[in-house]
């Protein structure tokens, strides 16, 4: 047996490199098809001497492509295998590599969704932003470099688990992993979601409910005070005691401290669902965030938020 | 602004056009673009505090197939270099600058989405001319074609924000300062409740009548203010790992249990 041509470290890495550029000239037509040629250039070049198979390998990976721009690593992996099987001379012809590209684009693509854009991204950009709204420059170095340690780390390794595996991964794709994964990230999302929900959504309304004097001895008595130093303890002491309702002689309720009092952010919430049924129904995204802040103009107009 | 600025903001703008595309670095995310944008034009605290409050608006906008999300990239460049034009332009509240910024980005992000959808088509006629090239077994053309249509991309968000940054500094201060306190006011309550419509984008993409209680924990347990946000996710990870868990064993046990499932009625037969 003659010499096997086989892709090295060096080779796959920089197919990996390409790779991230992927989306660049995605289009309407066959989507992420030129990234995926561009990504599969170095290969190509190293498995194909002679022209003729250059020009048909060119060909074979400019066909429609498109799925989930992180997963695509493994897929690039398998093919990677696949094309090196061929260019040793093994039966394995244009149709084969294409099934298995589209054959596992959306199973996968059905997995990085949920799991990159709706449970990695969300979690990390509330944390960076939790920390950002306080003008600290942690919160944004925190995300960038925890989102791309992630993204570096499963692109290579998810492609080297791909070359390795070759073909035979594709017959794993439809057992229970995958599933288990995305099972995995939309539990820990709708969590995250669900107190994000909480925290991050704002709504006060500020009609007052009822107005009613306190007793005496709920209420700091400023008349009584001692003056100077003294006085100014006393009044921390008692506030420390009685809480900010002690601050009046009359106990202010608005209807926000009413709503607090069921659960904390219950409006939010109800402000969330109304936007899931108005997605379902078709509604666009935009109408909706312009509709709320329309919402926000009058209410601070008519005085109730 | 200064040419170097306006220099650096390009360079900004035009990672986080390519960014917009390519979803890797994640430099068209405000958390990223607002805080480089400030920290290129000296106002980083402002740029970051910008960004954070964008971030949150925008924590469910992603491109899923085909399908196009409202354009993050273009909404956080163009509304970073209004609210330093803003502060740039002398007297102004910082509050009611960042506050208008958000609301301003709103209709930056679809037109963003404008821009997006013209790109996508130019580049169907890129990869034609990746086809003619692939057909001569031109590698560099392939290459060369695919780097054009990054920067093409990059371009979609850099010429907005280069025109951006000829704006007279004054102007926008004046409109800023020229806004009624209502208008302000309301648009800042609205952008308290813009941020539920990203999260309803990201529940209704997920959300199937097993994980509904998960959001309910979550929700509950955000009420807890000692729990922060890495230790809300400790716990949505250990549920998640609990309830597959339990959920295989349930399977396991039902595999193997001899297909009744009902071991005292075994016994019961059996006997």
């Amino acid at each position: 047996m003659e010499n096997k041509i086989q892709l090295s470290k060096k080779d796959r890495m920089s197919v990996a490199l390409r790779h991230q550029f992927l989306q660049g000239s995605w289009n309407y037509e066959r989507m992420q098809n030129g990234g995926w040629a561009f990504s599969m250039i170095p290969a190509i070049k190293k498995l194909y001497p002679n022209k003729e198979d250059q020009v048909a390998a060119l060909k074979r990976h400019l066909e429609f492509y498109n799925t989930h721009p992180y997963v695509s690593a493994p897929v690039m992996g398998v093919t990677l295998a696949l094309e090196e099987g061929r260019a040793n001379g093994e039966p394995i012809d244009d149709v084969a590599i294409q099934g298995v590209k589209v054959g596992m684009m959306g199973p996968l693509a059905g997995v990085g969704d949920p799991v990159f854009w709706f449970t990695v991204r969300p979690i990390l950009g509330a944390l960076g932003a939790s920390i950002a709204l306080g003008g600290s420059a942690l919160g944004p170095i925190l995300f960038f470099v925890l989102w791309n340690v992630i993204r570096l780390i499963f692109l290579w390794y998810t492609q080297e688990f791909g070359y390795k595996a070759g073909a035979s991964i594709s017959s794993d794709l439809s057992g229970g992993m995958l599933g288990k994964i995305t099972e995995g990230a939309s539990i820990l999302g709708m969590f995250i979601i669900g107190a994000l929900v909480q925290r991050w959504v704002s709504i006060s309304f500020t009609p007052v409910v009822s107005t009613i004097p306190q007793q005496a001895g709920a209420y700091i008595d400023w008349t009584t005070l001692p003056s100077g130093v003294d006085g100014i303890y006393q009044a921390l002491k008692l506030y420390a005691a009685l809480g900010p309702n002690g601050l009046d002689p009359v106990k202010v309720t608005t209807l926000q401290s009413n709503l607090d009092s069921l659960i904390p952010g219950l409006a939010a919430v109800g402000l969330t669902l109304l936007c899931c049924s108005l997605l379902k129904k078709k509604v666009s995204p935009i109408a909706i965030i312009l509709a709320l802040f329309a919402v926000g103009i009058i209410g601070r107009l008519l005085g109730f938020m | 602004m200064t040419p170097i600025t306006i220099l650096l903001v390009v360079i900004v703008a035009l990672l986080a056009g390519m960014e917009g595309i390519l979803d890797q670095w994640e430099f068209h995310q405000p958390l990223v673009a607002c805080s480089l944008i400030g920290l290129v034009t000296g106002h980083p605290a402002e740029g970051i505090i910008l960004g954070g409050s964008l971030q949150m608006i925008a924590l469910g906008w992603a491109n899923i197939g085909a399908a196009v999300a409202p354009d993050a990239a273009l909404a956080s460049v163009a509304s970073a270099i209004i609210m330093v034009l803003a502060l740039n332009g002398g007297d102004t509240d910082t509050t009611a600058a960042i506050n208008t910024s958000i609301a301003l980005a709103i209709p930056l992000s679809v037109a963003g989405l404008f821009l997006t959808m013209i790109a996508r088509t130019i580049a169907t006629g890129i990869v034609h001319a990746m086809d003619a090239a692939a057909e001569k077994g031109d590698f560099a053309a392939i290459e060369r074609w695919h780097i054009v249509a990054i920067f093409m991309q990059g371009a979609r968000i850099a010429v907005p924000a280069a025109a951006l940054c000829f704006i007279d500094p004054a102007i926008v201060t004046d409109a800023l300062n020229a806004m009624p306190k209502w208008l302000t006011g309301g648009m800042a309550v609205g952008g308290g409740m813009v941020a539920a419509v990203g999260y309803a984008m990201v529940i209704n993409m997920m959300a199937t009548r097993e994980v509904w209680p998960f959001f309910a924990l979550g929700f509950v347990f955000a009420a807890i203010n000692q729990l922060t946000l890495i230790a809300l996710g400790v716990i949505g990870v250990c549920l998640a790992i609990l309830y597959i868990g339990l959920k295989d064993l349930a399977k396991q046990g039902g595999g193997s249990g001899g297909g009744s499932g009902d071991p005292l009625g075994d016994i019961i037969d059996n006997y």
